[in-house]
């Protein structure tokens, strides 16, 4: 089957559906990969490298379209009257694979049903774990979480990190993060990198570990029993105290820091506001909000789409094409992740798709199977979020009182068995068995010194020092009994490999740690 | 030379073999405390011969010969891998001359005693037959276990313990039957039957230790030698043989508490045999949740490995297995060469013996300082970029930590999880000895490069270029 990549023509869209690097990996699949001319060329990759990449470069989308029975989008193809149509230049029975939103686009789903398309949702993948190589949200909102810190760092005037100069102290630039999914987490990792003190706020308390984990610091709301962990992942919507409890919690945090991230979204609702006129009001002359919500509505109330503005001394930014605007790095993770489902679609690696209804991830991304809506699917099993902890064994602290009445009783048996021996031997026997517990003791002591590494060394060492037992075989060796100094003899001989053998490789051993 | 002479001599030995254990706390001493060691025992035998032995020369100088050859021919051939067979059928030496030595003194009748002096004597002679045949033929087992002659999973008779229990009571039995009987001048049957019923206890016990628990049957026979030594010892009153046994008794007895407490296991439990007996089902119910496993070519590890700034590799036993250490060894240097920091995490209980992954990786010239224990290095994982697992399974396995009736529940792990990134290098899907199922295959940060250890990192070698 041949995959068509065409260019996106969404205004200021610069990412490209496939790189060379992933048409390469596309192909092996079995498939033929063709771009069309200048696809790649916002995101920096030449029709040249397409070439190179064993990909067929075509003129003009109408050609593309035409020979295609893939077509691998970024944007949901655009429908109305006027000329940039790109529905027009589907063809019925044709599989397309883009982001499409078919909760927002209803006229759309509609219109491709009616071409008796197949359509693959880029975002409508289960969030499950086996799913999380294509899950092409994930992907860019990572990039727009890393974006968000470099557009405030653009627009704030001081630098991120701290530090002490000849001309004076700088103190570093507080950021609070909004919502810790992965925009929110990647938002923490780039803003910490650049020296900056994170602190980050999310309603599902088992994000914490993973804002730790990035070094930021957690915010916790004093509110008992209430988790906002919904389905899938995401974020759901929480009670009126909760609310009104965090809402403090923001206008307190707004007074003192300088950079704001918002990354709160609730799947299939607007974006909940959080930052109210006050608090922006509240803010330094000079700092920045970055609103990741602004598409959905925005989380804060004075935030525009797609505009940057300035209210009460604060710059507002509420850019929704943040992946776009690092259109090389999203194209290359959205390629990957296309590839991933590619992959997944073709069980035979022998270039033709096969859309597997019974598959929970295949099942969750197709809207439309064949002109028939098939969305929304059922709901996903599993939850992407980590199961709570669970409780670290608290079996050990009987087991170690038991312990230590068995040690104690140990010690009793030994005294008593030691005081009947002290009775009953010979003093002969007694000077002996001094010798012995002494000899213990000493072993005891000098073998804890001895270190991990070298234990295998100590084992063969130890091995050809207790061979000292020839001393036995030679005490008898002079028996006038040859059966005696037969026995004796053969203990000589394997004892003497064992000496020879075990010191020897010992030095050979030890040579061989070297620094 | 007098007899004053030699003692003088055997506390000069004495003292020589406890400045070689001494010289093992450190890798800059270790090579001057082997040297003390064959001192001391260079000494000892010299004292031996010049005071003590009185003819037979031929015989003496030839075994020393002929052993010693045997013994030199083995130490120079032996591979690194190979250590813990080569320790164990050192062991089963040591044994059977125990019992050899034993015997022999029982047969001599020169030295005349009577009463309290004559029963200990003949305990001691027992007692150092006993343990010696009980070493012999469970170093003998071992061996074969380990050079996988035999099968190394655990052999579990039906009524095991009581068998044991049988045995022991057996053993005792005799024991006062001989005593009396020698006092007589006889007990040569009773010692024959002890001596049969140790061996068939020796093969016994190790068969029903299973193979992860190896490392501990090493270290306990490493130990049952120098108690037979040590019996020896005090059947001859010799206190340069009690005093050698008790350190090397003690000695093995160190390494095997250390061992159990690695494996979070009680030494009695090890002994009474059988890893993945009590709780082996593997846990199917969480298997089918935790989701699949992210395959990866040995590319990809190469370009995780380039863009790392903090490499671990953990070794175990399939490492030794694929004879990979080379190769690790040729990465490591390549990466070190680019300014990555590579390090090597070692689980007490990797390998078949104590102390076996610092040798391999000694072998293969990885320097020593940059390798370091479980305690040293697990609290740097979070930092670490690149976790590379190398033939190891239990030892790494978050079950041991988050999943309270785990068979292997409480056992100190390596936490690679915590870090970015870990790349599993492993054949199959199959478990590790412990017959537990490793959650970390399945965490979202875990990559799997399917493949024998060695041709796999040869792969990963060549793409770093």
């Amino acid at each position: 089957m041949k995959i068509g990549v065409p260019r996106e023509i969404h205004e200021g869209e610069r990412r490209v559906a496939t790189t060379p690097d992933a048409a390469r990996l596309i192909q092996k699949l079995g498939f033929q990969v063709a771009v069309e001319s200048g696809a790649g060329a916002a995101a920096k990759f030449t029709d040249e490298a397409y070439r190179e990449a064993g990909v067929e470069v075509i003129e003009d989308a109408a050609g593309l379209y035409e020979q295609s029975d893939v077509i691998l989008k970024v944007r949901a193809p655009r429908i109305g009257a006027d000329a940039d149509n790109e529905l027009e230049l589907l063809r019925p029975g044709q599989v397309l694979i883009s982001f499409i939103q078919p909760a927002q686009n209803e006229e759309l789903m509609k219109q491709m049903s009616e071409k008796k398309l197949s359509v693959l949702a880029m975002d409508s993948i289960p969030r499950i774990s086996r799913a999380q190589k294509m899950d092409a949200l994930s992907s860019m909102a990572n990039i727009a979480g890393y974006r968000a810190v470099v557009e405030a760092a653009q627009h704030f005037g001081r630098f991120f990190t701290g530090q002490i100069t000849a001309a004076g102290k700088i103190p570093p630039a507080k950021v609070l993060v909004i919502g810790a999914g992965v925009a929110g987490l990647s938002a923490i990792g780039a803003a910490k990198s650049m020296g900056a003190i994170v602190r980050a706020f999310d309603t599902r308390p088992e994000v914490k570990e993973q804002v730790e984990s990035m070094d930021g610091e957690f915010l916790m709301l004093d509110f008992p029993g209430e988790d906002g962990s919904g389905t899938g992942g995401y974020a759901k919507v929480m009670s009126d105290e909760f609310i009104q409890a965090e809402m403090a919690l923001f206008a307190e945090q707004a007074r003192e820091v300088d950079i704001i991230i918002t990354t709160a979204l609730i799947p299939g609702r607007p974006a909940p506001e959080l930052i109210t006129e006050e608090m922006v009001a509240s803010m330094q002359e000079g700092s920045v909000i970055v609103d990741l919500a602004a598409e959905m509505g925005g989380n804060c109330k004075l935030s525009e789409a797609d505009r940057v503005v300035v209210k009460h001394g604060v710059t507002i930014i509420g850019y929704t094409d943040l992946p776009s605007r690092l259109a090389t790095q999203s194209s290359q993770l959205y390629a990957n992740n296309l590839r991933h489902l590619l992959n997944d679609l073709t069980p035979e690696k022998d270039g033709s798709i096969v859309i597997d209804m019974d598959d929970e991830i295949i099942r969750g991304a197709t809207v439309i199977k064949d002109g028939e809506i098939t969305w929304p699917p059922p709901a996903p099993k599993l939850s992407a979020a980590p199961k709570k902890e669970l409780a670290p064994k608290p079996v050990e602290a009987p087991e170690q009182k038991k312990k230590g009445r068995g040690t104690l009783l140990t010690i009793v048996i030994g005294a008593l068995v030691m005081l009947w021996l002290g009775s009953v031997a010979p003093p002969s026997f007694m000077s002996h068995f001094t010798v012995f517990v002494l000899a213990c003791f000493v072993g005891y002591m000098v073998i804890w010194n001895v270190t991990p590494s070298l234990h295998t060394p100590l084992m063969s060492v130890t091995n050809a020092i207790s061979s000292i037992i020839i001393i036995g075989a030679l005490l008898q060796i002079s028996s006038s009994s040859w059966l005696i100094a037969l026995l004796a003899g053969f203990s000589i001989l394997i004892t003497s490999i064992n000496i020879f053998g075990g010191f020897a490789v010992t030095q050979r051993m030890l040579s061989m740690f070297r620094k | 030379m007098s007899q004053g002479i030699v003692s003088v001599a055997y506390i000069g030995a004495t003292i020589f073999f406890i400045l070689a254990l001494g010289g093992l706390s450190t890798q800059e001493t270790s090579r001057r405390g082997n040297l003390f060691g064959m001192l001391g025992m260079g000494l000892a035998l010299i004292a031996t011969l010049t005071g003590i032995v009185t003819g037979h020369y031929v015989i003496v100088f030839g075994g020393l010969l002929i052993g010693g050859t045997i013994g030199l021919i083995l130490a120079k051939k032996v591979a690194m891998t190979q250590m813990p067979e080569l320790v164990a059928i050192l062991h089963s030496l040591v044994g059977l001359a125990a019992v050899l030595v034993g015997f022999a003194n029982f047969m001599d009748h020169s030295t005349a005693l009577s009463g309290a002096e004559r029963t200990i004597h003949d305990v001691e002679t027992y007692l150092g037959v006993l343990i010696g045949a009980l070493t012999f033929s469970g170093s003998v087992v071992a061996f074969l276990k380990l050079s996988a002659r035999i099968s190394g999973k655990p052999l579990l008779l039906p009524m095991r313990h009581w068998l044991n229990l049988i045995l022991l009571l057996l053993a005792i039995w005799l024991c006062m039957i001989f005593v009396s009987q020698s006092a007589a001048g006889g007990g040569t049957l009773a010692l024959l039957v002890m001596t049969i019923i140790a061996l068939l206890f020796g093969v016994h016990m190790v068969m029903a230790i299973g193979g992860a628990d190896m490392p501990v049957v090493i270290s306990m026979l490493n130990s049952y030698s120098g108690w037979a030594a040590a019996a020896t010892g005090f059947m001859l009153s010799n206190d340069l043989l009690i005093v050698v046994g008790a350190l090397v008794g003690s000695s093995g007895a160190i390494l095997s508490y250390i061992m159990c407490r690695a494996m979070n296991r009680n030494f009695i439990s090890v002994i009474a045999g059988g890893f993945g007996t009590a709780g082996g089902e593997t846990l199917a119910g969480d298997e089918a949740e935790a989701g699949e496993v992210i395959a990866v070519e040995a590319a990809e590890v190469a370009e995780l490995l380039l863009d790392a700034r903090e490499v671990m590799i953990i070794p175990g036993y399939g490492m030794a297995v694929a004879q990979a250490q080379h190769v690790v060894n040729d990465i490591t240097r390549k990466l070190r060469d680019k300014k990555i920091n590579v390090r090597f995490g070692i689980h007490p209980v990797a390998g078949r013996m104590p102390g076996h992954m610092n040798v391999l990786l000694a072998e293969a010239k990885v320097p020593y300082d940059i390798v370091f224990e479980l305690d040293e290095i697990n609290d740097d994982f979070p930092h670490v970029d690149v976790s590379v697992v190398i033939g190891a399974n239990d030892i790494v396995n978050p079950a041991a930590q988050e999943v309270p009736d785990s068979p292997i529940a409480g056992m100190p792990v390596l936490e690679c999880w915590k870090g970015r990134t870990t790349v599993v290098l492993k054949r199959s899907m199959a478990t590790g000895y412990a017959g537990v199922s490793n959650p970390l295959f399945y965490k979202e940060n875990t990559r799997m490069l399917f493949g024998d250890a060695r041709e796999s990192l040869t792969e990963v070698l060549k793409q770093l270029d």
